[in-house]
């Protein structure tokens, strides 16, 4: 087997003097879809933020393509290809949508961002229309499809996307699991972190469980599934 | 009539520096929520750094627009290091902590800034080379000299250029984006410290071109030539919406035609009164301002 393109090493933080992580172990492998899921507070948004930086690791490493990227600043990353879709999809409120789309390749210089840009509108019909309005003014579905898409302005190679079907209607949510599906057919590797389990880890290729900042269980998605302790906490059977 | 048509000529040169003032505040306000009360005292440091480079290049016999302009960008310049190193030593380092440390900070700076002028610059006015721009076109009693001629057009390139600039180009959106939220500018990877940097640099350069314009105008600078008009330019940054930039550009306007019409019909003893009228009035019944709150509004 060949070396992950991502992976966390016993990795701890915390905010002050909350530890939110405990020694986090997690390995993804390039093309693959890996699954964090578990409770509220678990710590799954925290080691996505760590990988980035914004949250500092106080102990243990994070590898990225080989490299140690600890010590990386958050704003290098995604031009190393590492992007994340943040929890609450965080748009910029008051640029337009095509504004943010921009904003989603603002270290690249290549004459290729119009197309990209176009690939995006075609994936997501309903920001062509709207490219002129602020941001501020999506509904929530549109305002993750815009996430997402300003993510994918920057061409990842790995892409964290904590809970993209937070808050969204059934509908909205297949389309969204749908075009993530997509995007990793199309060679982009992904980290998905969800409450909705099921849906979550019946895309998936691996999952981990997390349970207050520790990870308690890792397998295959499908396993996981079919597991009853896990049917039982967080599939709701 | 003619005498309203004076007012309003001199209203608007006097806005012209108000608006390039609030600039400063308003973006420095809309990117880290600080106000700046060191602002003032870079309008006094381009004024003087103004005089002295426009007095030399007079002395070495250079023509009236290469004085102008040569001493405009120097002090422009300076100004925008001086900013860059102001927020460098005395905000950076407070930039996880409470919002009145980094006030008080702002505060230090300032006095710190304005004894430095004092000290190296001595306590009397520096005369300006009014030479330099004197005459002006004449409508019957109504003047409109080369100098306000001057001022206008200068303030009105570099509002246009500032606004080319923050709502047209990529490192503009990225002074918003940043604005707006911080972390997810780095996720997208914008060097958010970079950006604060520049975003003083610019508001110092505007102060820098707007004390030039006063020394040239009342032909002479100060050391602390920076406090009042500092805080009527913040009172015009509050007026028009603090962090809004076409705001900050209107409520300058507005408070230097305010102060000149209430000058002129009112009474001119008091005409320092009236910004911090406005300032009072605004704060009391609308804190968000003229321009504050729309949604395809012009915040930073
Ligand atoms: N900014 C913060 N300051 C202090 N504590 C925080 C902060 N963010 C998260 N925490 C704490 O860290 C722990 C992990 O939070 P985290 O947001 O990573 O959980 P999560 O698994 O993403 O939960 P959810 O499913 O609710 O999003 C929680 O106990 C939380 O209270
Ligand atoms: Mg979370």
């Amino acid at each position: 087997m060949s070396e992950p393109i991502l992976e966390l090493r016993d990795v701890h933080a915390g905010y002050g003097s909350i530890k939110a992580l405990k020694g986090i172990s997690i390995k993804v492998m390039e093309g693959e879809i890996v699954s964090i899921i578990g409770a509220n507070g678990a710590g799954k948004s925290t080691t996505l933020m760590t990988i980035c930086n914004i949250v500092k690791a106080t102990a243990g490493d994070i590898y990225y393509k080989g490299g140690c990227i600890n010590k990386v600043a958050s704003d290098s990353l995604p031009s190393m290809g590492l992007c994340q879709v943040p929890e609450g999809r965080r748009i910029f409120p008051r640029l337009t949508i095509e504004e943010n789309l921009d904003m989603g390749a603002f270290f690249r210089n290549d004459n290729e961002i119009a197309d990209d840009m176009e690939r995006v509108f075609a994936m997501f019909p309903i920001l062509r229309e709207r490219r002129r309005q602020a941001g501020g003014t999506l509904s929530g579905g549109e305002q993750q499809m815009l996430a997402i898409g300003r993510a994918l302005m920057s061409r990842p190679k790995v892409l964290l996307l904590d809970e993209p079907s937070l808050g969204l209607a059934p509908l909205i949510v297949k389309q969204i699991f749908d075009i993530i599906s997509e995007i990793n057919k199309l060679g982009t590797t992904i980290i998905l972190v969800e409450q909705n389990a099921k849906v979550a880890l019946s895309m998936a290729h691996r999952g981990y469980v997390l349970e207050t900042g520790n990870v308690v269980m890792e397998d295959e998605a499908k396993k996981l599934l079919d597991n009853p302790d896990i049917q039982k906490a967080y599939l709701g059977e | 009539m003619e005498y309203f048509f004076q007012q309003l000529i001199n209203g608007i040169t006097l806005g012209s520096v108000y608006a390039l003032i609030a600039l400063g505040y308003t973006m420095v306000y809309g990117i880290i929520q600080l106000i700046n009360f060191a602002h003032g005292e870079f309008f006094a440091a381009g004024g003087y750094v103004g005089v002295i480079f426009m007095s030399y290049l007079l002395s070495q016999g250079a023509p009236a627009w290469v004085c102008l302009s040569g001493s405009l960008i120097l002090a422009m310049a300076y100004c925008a290091m001086l900013a860059m190193a102001v927020e460098k030593v005395a905000y950076k380092p407070l930039r996880s902590s409470s919002r009145l440390s980094v006030l008080l900070s702002a505060l230090g700076m300032s006095i710190f800034l304005q004894n430095g002028l004092m000290l190296t610059q001595g306590v009397y006015d520096r005369a300006y080379p009014t030479e330099l721009t004197q005459g002006g076109f004449e409508f019957g009693t109504v003047m409109l000299s080369y100098m306000q001629l001057f001022i206008v057009s200068l303030t009105a390139f570099l509002l246009v250029a500032l606004n080319f600039l923050v709502f047209k180009t990529r490192i503009g959106k990225a002074m918003r984006s940043t604005a707006q939220d911080k972390i997810m500018s780095a996720l997208v990877g914008i060097n958010s410290n970079r950006i604060i940097s520049l975003t003083f640099a610019i508001g110092a350069g505007l102060a820098a071109a707007a004390g030039i314009m006063v020394g040239l105008y009342y032909g002479s600078v100060r050391y602390d030539m920076g406090f009042v008009p500092g805080i009527k330019a913040f009172a015009a940054a509050v007026l028009g919406g603090i962090g809004n930039i076409t705001g900050a550009m209107i409520g300058g306007f507005i408070i230097g035609m305010v102060e000149i019409f209430a000058a002129g019909y009112i009474s001119g003893e008091y005409k320092d009164v009236f910004a911090f009228l406005i300032l009072i009035g605004v704060l009391y019944f609308r804190p968000s301002g003229i321009m504050g709150e729309n949604v395809d509004d012009t915040r930073v």
